[in-house]
């Protein structure tokens, strides 16, 4: 799985209440959450992810509440793939669980803003092709990549359950 | 094996487990609330299953915004309590009937020690205030439990606090968690167990224990956790009649750290905005006026919390200029400060008191922050916009100290105000 986004870069700690404030929690289409991602520090955001984008971030990525909405909000404004160096433990499960492809790597130096970045989700290379290098991610368990093949946890689920 | 490895180990049917290791394990309870049902039920619907593995075993309770304040709130929470009819669940807590889920799990017997309990809210972490493993969950892993009744997990290494020394007066659990996270970081326990022991922990009531295991999530932890002694037995027995199996840690027990605590000398602690690992004694604060003052949400809303707020408030009044808000965390709470005159207490200070439920903790009640507002809360978050306005500042304190600043007007040591 190959995905392809310009870069957004943001700092530690990027925490839920941050991507999605709790008063948008009663917006049920993602489409409608979309709009609000990432209002807490980058209220440009929805617009600049028109085109698809690839989120590098710090340690921490996530944290806070167990809001589902959050990744929902970042993979309907067209957020291809989350890269962050450490995430907090619900947000990890959520994306994997909705279909948001996230990766493990320390990779906020060699890249700028905007960088073209090409990731393969199932190796963790990383391709910054505007700087012409690249890069390693923690390969995701074999669990997460057997959710996402699936196309999520309610796929995987109904698999489990012989539904499919 | 450690406490949390026994409790992994016989929810998945295993004799021994490790850190690290996945397993696949049964669970004891599954609680949803208001905001996070919706998105739970519209995915179980998704993964085509007709019945909940288990109706007994799921607990609802509204608390998000109650009684809900849009239009859009209570078609949600109308939508949850025909899912609730349909499914037979009999745990459920409507508007009136139950207050915040992580204070109304423990008080209603819902939670029993060496329980795997998971909830979609991030703080179901409290209810290892029992010596439960208890973990925050999304709405999609909530639907997956609905229909299968289990749940993958990683068996998370353990951290270990030995919190020792006395606490001065109106130094409190709130005091000794924001202390810790402080110390280790807001991911300073991410995937991992945080486990609290010590003679401080010994000597806490379970409301003081609640309080601590809450905020685990906010050093990222997946479970706080305290082993169960006399206090938790006597507690869980005088709610539920069900049996449970209380499981400790064996004295060879390994954990991943283990810190020494010692709280002999801890002041005061304060969070600074925007993130729940600035902290700072109150002392080093220097002066920071306040517009609003909260106490409540499942962090401190609890009985012995309101008690520390009417022994400050008490011939006092809340300063002219700051919002005093007071929401009791649930009903039984609510009626019990009534009865004990607590309540008469707040409103004659010129507090307001709101109904139990999560208030303006995550933004959406009553109690919201305008531009450049400065609140000083008993809650558990202090991030960007957390409480309405982006631009307002949100400081996390014990409820002592909360109350102590709604009377000075500034962020106070409750001591500077209760002189022994």
């Amino acid at each position: 799985m190959k995905l392809e986004g310009k870069a957004v870069i943001y700092g530690d700690n990027i925490d839920t209440d941050i991507i999605i404030p709790g008063r948008y929690l009663v917006l049920q289409d993602p489409k409608e959450l979309a709009k609000h991602a990432m209002e807490g520090i980058d209220p440009k955001f929805p617009e600049k992810a028109k085109e698809g984008v690839i989120l590098v971030a710090g340690k921490n990525f996530g944290c806070g509440s167990s809001r589902e909405e959050a990744p929902v909000a970042l993979k309907h404004a067209n957020v291809k793939c989350v890269i962050a160096e450490s995430f907090a433990r619900i947000f990890y499960r959520n994306a994997i669980n909705i279909g948001l492809p996230i990766l493990e790597a320390e990779i906020r130096d060699k890249v700028s803003e905007g960088d073209e970045l090409v990731v393969d989700v199932v190796s963790g290379v990383i391709e910054n092709k505007t700087k012409g290098i690249t890069l390693k991610a923690k390969p995701l368990p074999k669990l997460a990549l057997e959710i996402i093949n699936a196309g999520g946890l309610v796929h995987y689920t109904r698999k489990k359950l012989s539904l499919e | 094996m450690n406490i949390v490895e026994k409790i992994l180990a016989r929810a998945s049917g295993q004799k021994k487990v490790e850190p690290g290791q996945i397993v696949d394990a049964k669970v004891d309870v599954a609680m949803f609330h208001d905001l996070t049902g919706p998105r739970s039920i519209e995915s179980f619907k998704k993964i085509g299953v007709e019945k909940v593995w288990d109706p007994d075993k799921i607990v609802v309770i509204f608390d998000h915004d109650v009684p809900p304040s849009t239009i859009k709130a209570a078609e949600l929470q109308k939508r949850v309590r025909e899912f609730v009819k349909k499914q037979g669940i009999r745990k459920f807590y409507d508007v009136g009937r139950g207050g915040v889920c992580h204070v109304v799990m423990l008080e209603k017997g819902h939670v029993k020690p060496g329980d795997l309990i998971v909830g979609a809210d991030s703080h179901t972490v409290t209810y290892g205030a029992l010596g439960a493993f208890a973990a925050g969950i999304g709405a999609t892993d909530m639907a997956a439990v609905l229909a299968t009744g289990s749940i993958w997990l990683r068996v998370p290494e353990a951290i270990k606090f030995d919190i020792r020394g006395g606490l001065q007066r109106f130094v409190t659990a709130k005091d000794v968690i924001l202390h810790i996270i402080g110390m280790i970081g807001s991911d300073g326990a991410t995937y991992k167990a945080m486990i609290f022991s010590g003679s401080v922990v010994n000597e806490m009531g379970i409301d003081g224990r609640a309080t601590m295991c809450n905020m685990s999530i906010e050093a990222g932890a997946k479970a706080g956790i305290i082993e169960p002694d006399e206090k938790t037995i006597q507690y869980v027995r005088e709610r539920t009649n069900d049996p449970f199996t209380p499981l400790r840690s064996d004295p060879d027990a390994e954990f991943s750290q283990v810190f020494d605590v010692d709280v002999s000398d801890l002041e005061p602690q304060v969070a600074l905005p925007p993130s729940v690992d600035k902290v700072k004694p109150v002392s080093e604060l220097g002066e920071v006026e306040i517009d609003q003052a909260f106490v409540g949400t499942c962090t401190n809303g609890r009985l012995d919390d309101l008690r520390l707020v009417a022994e400050i408030l008490k011939g006092r009044k809340v300063k002219d200029g700051v919002r005093f808000v007071i929401i009791p965390g649930s009903q039984e709470v609510y009626e019990k400060a009534l009865q004990e005159g607590l309540i008469e207490t707040f409103v004659k200070a010129g507090a307001i008191v709101g109904a139990p439920g999560c208030g303006p903790c995550i933004g959406i009640s009553r109690g919201v922050l305008a531009d450049g507002e400065v609140c000083v809360s008993a809650a558990n978050r202090n991030f960007v916009g957390r409480m309405g306005s982006p631009k307002a500042k949100i400081y996390l304190a014990s409820p002592a100290t909360v109350a102590a600043s709604a009377i000075t007007g500034k962020i106070t040591d409750p001591r500077e105000v209760v002189k022994a």
